[in-house]
């Protein structure tokens, strides 16, 4: 049998109806009223407008619509006892399923009955946090342009209705909140309505309850973000072969190995691959970029900088305190180099006191001076004056360590000094360019680095081997100072000292901004990150000769730094970069034109642009496990 | 405004351990999530403190997590409403059927059409919804009114 209809006073077939609103008002009222006296006929019928809801024809969604805006007007009418089942299939429709009209009725319906009473502010509030994900046969539907239509518009309905609740009821978005936390969906949750869930999330933080809501939902945020990177195991990432020499090409080069032989038995396989097929980084890598394209939207609006202390508080509680995090901290990255000076600046400034605070547990301090290293070295947009004097920072750090202890060589019991150090070097391998043709910036920075190298706690024997090698083979190139001993590494990424003040947790071989493995996200931190074939060592100069002269922005950078002007030298550094970084053909070529010196143990035929391999890891992988050693 | 209170209170607040680093901005956070809420101690919302310490000892309770008991003195403002009082708020929203208004800026209240005084008569006047009294032509509720 079909559906019967609920009988409206005079309703002839052939009869155009007229009825006034509050006729219809006060017919609904009467319904509800009737069934404190026991009689449910037409209370039963209007439950069941409600629930018919697939496949409408028109004059059944033109009911559905009169009756919702009836109830609407009835609100007051409605008992939450006597009235449930009304209720309830109420808070189970869903906008997704209807047009815009009904949409609109029924989230003025559900506005009308959160303001009427404090016992429905929860469920309404409940109710439209509901309406944040679509029915499962909907999502599939997504990426179409009808579907991206029919979300745009229910999207836009559910904000509007909180802000029309949080109006009258002030309130409101301290429940919402509480709601909306409550009802994040799970990581395991099969349907991946998390993407949408926290696109609503973010929509709220910007919307027009942002100032009051903003905070927690971004802190949120990132906890979900950091759920999700602790899924991803390391052993997702690397299948480590160490009897292999660390020859590793950067990430810039995955696709040409995707097309190369198969793989080897013993050797490696870059990440990206193995995380092709894992659908949690796939999770992880949307979300990330919803984030970004967030905090884009954040900065065209001139509210980063408030953001920003909120993500900064979120990374010093969730990310720096998780172990070793894989990919949420470009979160932070991408944020700073939105807004290099002040972002930029203060994520630095952060780590580096953290780094020096006494009062700070050993492995914050080692993350943080970790963090700081990799941040220094992989950000194209900070400046140089930014760097230098972050290094000067750390460097006079060091000294003073180094006259307050005079002791002899000691990983277990220095770690916080070794990892300072490491960082020090790891940073100069990148960034030697910068340092040394100023003068000044060498005598200031580069002498007390002396004093500390050369100092009795050894810091060159106990820091990462691959990591000292390459230093010292630049400083070397650059005559920035000899050291009478000779380490000889053979090519070691790692050595017995270098684990002993790493610790368990490996801090030793920590670099949180190696290249994203996330292929989405990837693409939106390529244009603004240093890659180890981007940076030309000083010990290749000398095959350089011939070839270089115009063209490399490279020299330009040189050029530059003689120049007296620091301000100059500030903006060239940061604007030669993404000039070049921005045509990816220019910088190819710019690049064949060093002339690096393959080297014959590479074991790859990469069709690929950048035939050089790294002489220094690249991306310096991490033990497996801790259990390992 | 009935229901509008000043309360002394000797408060005895118990923190864990953790928060000894910093126990002054721990007692402003824990004083922080108070306000605007019910309170079965105090018979009323929360609505501003000021709070002193009153002595620099603080006795550590026995037991798995040895937290700390502060003693402390504020000064409390409280909203305890009780039926009958007199109250007044800004109205936010009209209808046939309701009055919505908010008391003290964040806390909303409802008159609904069988408590709304007889003497008001439901109109619409160029698109703006009002309450006119029938007696007096110039007594009219609308939106903006402080009732």
């Amino acid at each position: 049998m079909g559906l019967e209809l609920p009988k409206y006073p005079e309703m002839e077939e052939d009869q155009v109806f007229n009825f006034t609103d509050s006729e219809i008002v006060s017919h609904v009222k009467q319904a509800l009223a009737s069934v404190l006296s026991g009689d449910n006929n037409s209370y039963n019928q209007l439950v069941g407008v409600m629930h018919h809801s697939k496949h409408l024809a028109p004059d059944e969604v033109a009911l559905l619509e009169t009756t919702l805006k009836a109830l609407a007007g009835a609100v007051s009418s409605i008992d939450i006892t006597h009235h449930d089942s009304l209720l309830s299939a109420i808070f189970c429709m869903s906008m997704w399923n209807y047009g815009p009209h009904v949409a609109d009725a029924l989230a003025e319906l559900i506005v009308s009955l959160a303001i009427s009473n404090g016992k429905y502010l929860d469920l309404c509030l409940g109710m439209l946090v509901s309406n944040f994900t679509p029915p499962p046969y909907f999502l599939d539907k997504l990426k179409m342009p009808h579907g991206l239509e029919r979300k745009g518009k229910v999207l836009s309905r559910v904000h509007a209705a909180f802000k029309k609740i949080a109006d009258y009821v002030p309130l409101a978005p301290l429940r919402l909140l509480t709601i909306v936390l409550q009802g994040m969906p799970t990581i395991y949750h099969k349907d991946r309505a998390i993407v949408i869930y926290v696109e609503n999330m973010l929509k709220l933080e910007s919307g027009e309850i942002g100032e009051l809501v903003g905070s927690t939902i971004l802190m949120a945020v990132v906890d979900r973000l950091i759920e999700l990177d602790v899924e991803i195991g390391w052993d997702a990432i690397l299948q480590d072969d160490f009897s292999k020499g660390i020859f590793e090409m950067e990430l810039e080069d995955v696709d040409d190995i995707e097309e190369s032989a198969e793989p080897d038995v013993g050797e490696f396989r870059l990440s990206r691959k193995s995380l092709a097929g894992n659908s949690i980084a796939e999770l992880l890598d949307n979300l990330l970029v919803l984030t970004f394209e967030h905090l884009e939207s954040c900065e065209r609006e001139g509210r980063l900088a408030k953001v920003f202390e909120t993500l900064l508080q979120s990374f010093r509680v969730t990310v720096l305190s998780a172990y070793k995090s894989k990919f949420a901290q470009f979160v932070m990255f991408y944020a700073c180099a939105l807004d290099p000076e002040n972002c930029g600046m203060r994520f630095a400034t952060m780590l580096a006191d953290l780094f020096v605070q006494d009062s700070q547990p050993q492995p914050t301090r080692m993350s943080a001076v970790s963090y700081l290293a990799s941040y220094l070295s992989r950000a194209k947009f900070l400046a140089a004056s930014s760097i230098s004097s972050m290094l000067k920072g750390l460097v006079d750090w060091c000294l003073e360590y180094c006259e307050a202890h005079d002791a002899d060589i000691n990983p277990n019991a220095h770690r916080v000094f070794y990892s300072g150090c490491q960082a020090i070097m790891y940073v100069l391998c990148f960034r030697m360019k910068v340092f040394v043709d100023v003068p000044r910036l060498k005598s200031e920075l580069l002498i007390p680095l002396e004093q500390v190298l050369k100092h009795k706690l050894n810091p060159l024997k106990v820091c990462l081997p691959s990591v000292v090698e390459e230093f010292l083979r630049q400083a070397k190139a650059a005559s920035l100072f000899t050291v009478c001993k000779t380490f000889i590494f053979d090519g070691l990424l790692e050595s017995e000292l270098s684990r002993a003040f790493g610790g368990l947790e490996r801090l030793d071989t920590f670099f949180p901004f190696d290249p994203c493995l996330l292929k989405k996200c990837d693409s939106f931190i390529r244009p603004m990150f240093v890659f180890w074939s981007m940076v030309k060592p000083a010990y290749d100069d000398a095959f350089d000769d011939d070839d270089d002269d115009d063209g490399s922005s490279d020299d330009d950078l040189v050029q530059d730094f003689v120049n007296e002007n620091e301000d100059i030298m500030n903006d060239e550094f940061g604007k030669s970069f993404d000039e070049q970084g921005v045509d990816m053909d220019e910088f190819d070529y710019a690049l064949k034109k060093m002339s690096i010196t393959p080297k014959a143990t590479s074991n790859y035929k990469f069709g690929g642009r950048f035939q050089e391999p790294a002489r220094m890891p690249s991306r310096i992988r991490p033990s497996t496990s801790p259990e390992s050693l | 405004m009935e229901g509008l209170s000043v309360a002394d209170a000797n408060l005895l607040m118990y923190l864990h351990p953790s928060k000894s680093r910093n126990v002054s901005q721990s007692i402003l956070r824990e004083l922080g999530s108070l306000p605007f809420k019910f309170n079965e101690t105090f018979d009323g919302v929360l609505l501003a403190y000021d709070v002193n310490i009153l002595d620099k000892q603080a006795k550590i309770l026995s037991g798995v997590h040895p937290y700390f008991g502060l003693r402390l003195k504020a000064n409390l403002l409280l909203f305890s409403p009780k039926p009958d009082m007199l109250l007044e708020g800004k109205v936010v929203k009209l209808s046939q059927e309701s009055i919505h208004v908010i008391v003290l800026g964040f806390s909303s209240a409802i008159i609904t059409a069988e408590n709304i005084h007889g003497e008001f008569k439901y109109r619409t006047k160029d698109k703006e919804e009002l309450f006119a009294s029938k007696s007096h032509k110039r007594h009219v509720i609308k939106v903006g009114t402080m009732i």
